[in-house]
């Protein structure tokens, strides 16, 4: 009887931080998003389905939805080139261990300082009268200031790709150094050229770490305010944002229908990536 | 390429993973912890009486805190907030706070919550010395201000101490005692733009496509916008304090062309965010706060708040207590107050370009040559000098707008909160992801 209850209460403090700081705050989202409201009294009792329609009925909700969609796609794609591109190199090429800590741990030290300093510190760089652009002007590539480089599409990418890349490399480099050097040994024994054995042998063995770092990305991609406000001069619109600016103004139902539809999206995301790669089985 | 690690040996492999990713860890760990460490608050005496002091940042100085504990042992300790967080702070979180430091628009949200208590005025020394604008809704020389939007007289009184509505006629229970207030226009870099401009208009006006900038919080940035609209002869609003839902439509329609159009360089929230605009050069107009141009021109960049025909958009703070307060930290609050309109905190902020509640103490404490260069219009004496130390205007210089009659006597609008406050806000927020 007692052996039973072990594992039970082995599970038992993950559950409950699991049940406290995620079931039941989801759950009171839940219920606050059918709440009514008003200016003056922030949260009403109540069961309508206003907030969802406002949420659907908009069109601004589609191409806000399209547009962070838009940089969850060009950044989970540049991510996975730049992460699995590193992760191969650290893993297979740095040959020594001490080496490959010191790398790692290189690839690191972009996160020892604020992720908001590391994206405020592109603006002086990119900036109309920036390095960049003096940099350009000096060399006579262009003729004159590129204004593109900041509060732009472009800057909100780049500073994605910047924050957000190693999430990609971890996993993947831990996939990479799972791999048995037999089995990379047998396909060059039967053959396969380098491209091949990449193609046909590392990468399938790498999905899981793959799933795990798209994982990461797309879900912080999706939620993200800060950067997208910050690098695209506030200019431009995004899921997160639009809950920021409604909770700021104390609109609480309307943010917590907006954040459950957000929240479903990603899980869908999360869902259909699951169906690709069985992370458990493989992990 | 590859068959060059196959010769890797795979002895010291689960070693080699397990002890990077406790390097990382210990990294991370690292990061956390200094990170908490800089979260935790400063740890004060218990003796002296400290009171929480929470606002948007205009008068947390830490010149100002260290006088109040000289001149009355009462330590301050502030929490800054942007504007939004402090009406909901206040609104939610109101025992989190002693002393709250609110601009008069935001007491229509917050007073209905029953959290702030009407104050006293006998208590108030200086009450009778307030400038008129909050007791009258006057200037000192009798002529009435404007009254569209939330002119503080319209929400200055409640009808009881308890109360949660709003006198229109003065009582003996004020929402806020003022501390400053200001007149807001445009800010300008006069060098990079070599023509006058005198029209809230010039912000959509397409020769400074890409390099205008207004703020993105919706409750301002619909009065300025709307300062613009009229100006341009598009709209003519029946109450610019209080838009219809066509007019709030009219307005973010000009907007959103506009920003279509790129004219926009970037929308700021955050004071600090306005300076780096202006002073890298990437915005050469700009909607801009008073203080924010001071600080452009600390750093030695030409900068001018731009007095404009159609005038300002005025706003104005005041000190409330919330309602859990009392005993000996009430007594606090009032004491920190008076000592507030003694004429200290007033010439500090005057020195600022800001006003203060109460004119006569802080002319007192202010230089001749001071009172009439930032008061009175006239050219300084000698060169101005910020509070901090740096040099903001050169001997001859005249203060942007002239005085205190000038720029007061000319303010349009004030800050407000709308009727269709929720319709404005979505509308907003559709701008953004125009």
């Amino acid at each position: 009887m007692q052996a039973r209850l072990i594992p039970y209460l082995q599970a038992a403090p993950l559950a409950l931080i699991f049940l406290f700081f995620f079931i039941i705050p989801v759950c009171l989202v839940v219920v606050v998003s059918f709440f009514d409201y008003q200016a003056y009294q922030i949260l009403i009792p109540d069961f309508t389905f206003q907030n969802y329609d406002d949420v659907f009925s908009s069109d601004v909700t589609y191409r806000t939805y399209l547009n962070t969609l838009k940089f969850c796609v060009i950044v989970w794609a540049i991510t996975l080139v730049l992460g699995f591109t590193i992760a191969y190199f650290l893993a297979f090429h740095v040959r020594t261990l001490t080496v490959q800590i010191v790398l790692f741990l290189l690839c690191t030290i972009p996160f020892w300082t604020s992720n908001v300093i590391r994206m405020i510190s592109w603006i002086p760089l990119l900036g109309r009268n920036g390095l960049v652009n003096d940099a350009l002007l000096g060399l006579g590539l262009v003729d004159e200031r590129q204004e593109w480089l900041l509060y732009s599409d472009f800057s909100v990418i780049l500073g994605y790709v910047h924050l957000y890349t190693l999430f990609m490399i971890v996993p993947i480099f831990n996939s990479m150094m799972r791999i048995e050097r037999s089995v990379i040994e047998a396909a060059y024994d039967a053959g396969a050229s380098g491209w091949q054995t990449l193609w046909n042998v590392i990468l399938p063995l790498c999905k899981p770490g793959i799933a795990i770092g798209s994982i990461f990305v797309l879900t912080i991609v999706m939620g993200d305010f800060v950067t997208v406000n910050v690098l695209g001069g506030g200019q431009i619109a995004s899921i997160g944002k639009a809950i920021w600016i409604e909770l700021s103004y104390l609109q609480f139902p309307p943010a917590a229908a907006n954040a459950i539809v957000l929240l479903a999206v990603v899980i869908l995301m999360i869902v259909a990536l699951m169906r690709i790669v069985d992370i458990r089985r493989e992990l | 390429m590859t068959t060059r690690t196959t010769s890797t040996s795979t002895a010291g492999k689960g070693v080699s993973r397990r002890q990077v990713l406790k390097g990382t860890a210990a990294t991370a760990g690292l990061a956390l912890g200094s990170g908490l460490i800089d979260g935790f608050p400063a740890i004060h005496a218990a003796d002296p009486i400290v009171i929480r002091y929470a606002g948007t940042g205009v008068n947390a100085f830490r010149e100002l805190s260290e006088q109040c504990k000289a001149d009355t042992g009462i330590e301050i300790q502030y929490t800054t907030l942007t504007s939004d967080d402090v009406v909901k702070r206040a609104v939610t979180q109101p025992s989190s706070f002693d002393l709250l430091d609110s601009e008069y628009w935001m007491l229509k949200k917050i007073v209905p919550s029953g959290n702030l208590r009407g104050m006293d005025v006998s208590r108030v020394k200086s009450y009778d010395k307030i400038v008129p604008i909050f007791t009258k809704g006057e200037l000192p020389d009798g002529t009435q201000t404007s009254r569209v939007g939330i002119a503080p007289i319209k929400v200055s009184y409640l009808t009881g101490a308890e109360s949660t509505e709003f006198s229109e006629t003065p009582t003996d229970f004020m929402t806020l005692i003022p501390t400053v207030y200001n007149a807001d226009t445009l800010g300008i870099r006069p060098d990079l733009i070599d023509r006058p401009i005198q029209s809230w208009a010039e912000l959509l006006n397409p020769e400074f496509k890409g390099k205008s900038a207004i703020l993105n919080i919706p409750a301002i940035g619909i009065m300025d916008a709307a300062m613009v609209c009229q100006a341009m002869g598009e709209i003519s609003y029946g109450d610019m304090g209080n838009m219809t839902t066509d007019e709030i439509d009219a307005t973010m329609a000009v907007l959103t062309t506009a920003k279509q159009d790129g004219q926009f360089r970037a929308f700021w929230k955050e004071f600090n965010e306005s300076v780096n605009l202006m002073a890298s050069g990437e915005v050469v107009i700009q909607s801009m706060w008073s203080p924010a141009v001071t600080k452009v021109r600390q750093q030695g960049i030409p900068c001018v708040y731009q007095p404009l025909q159609e005038g300002y958009r005025a706003w104005a703070a005041g000190l409330g207590i919330p309602t859990h307060v009392d005993g000996k930290m009430l007594d606090a609050c009032y004491e920190f107050i008076n000592w507030y309109l003694t004429g200290w905190a007033g010439a500090f902020l005057n020195r600022q370009g800001y006003y203060t509640a109460v004119l006569e103490t802080a002319e007192a404490q202010m230089e001749p040559w001071e009172w009439s260069y930032w008061m009175l219009g006239e050219p300084a004496a000698k060169a101005v000098v910020s509070p901090t130390g740096e040099q903001i205007a050169e001997p001859g210089e005249i203060r942007d707008g002239g005085s205190y009659w000038e720029r007061m006597g000319s303010v349009a609008v004030w800050n407000t909160v709308m009727d269709e406050d929720r319709y404005m806000v979505r509308k907003w927020n559709e701008f953004i992801a125009a």
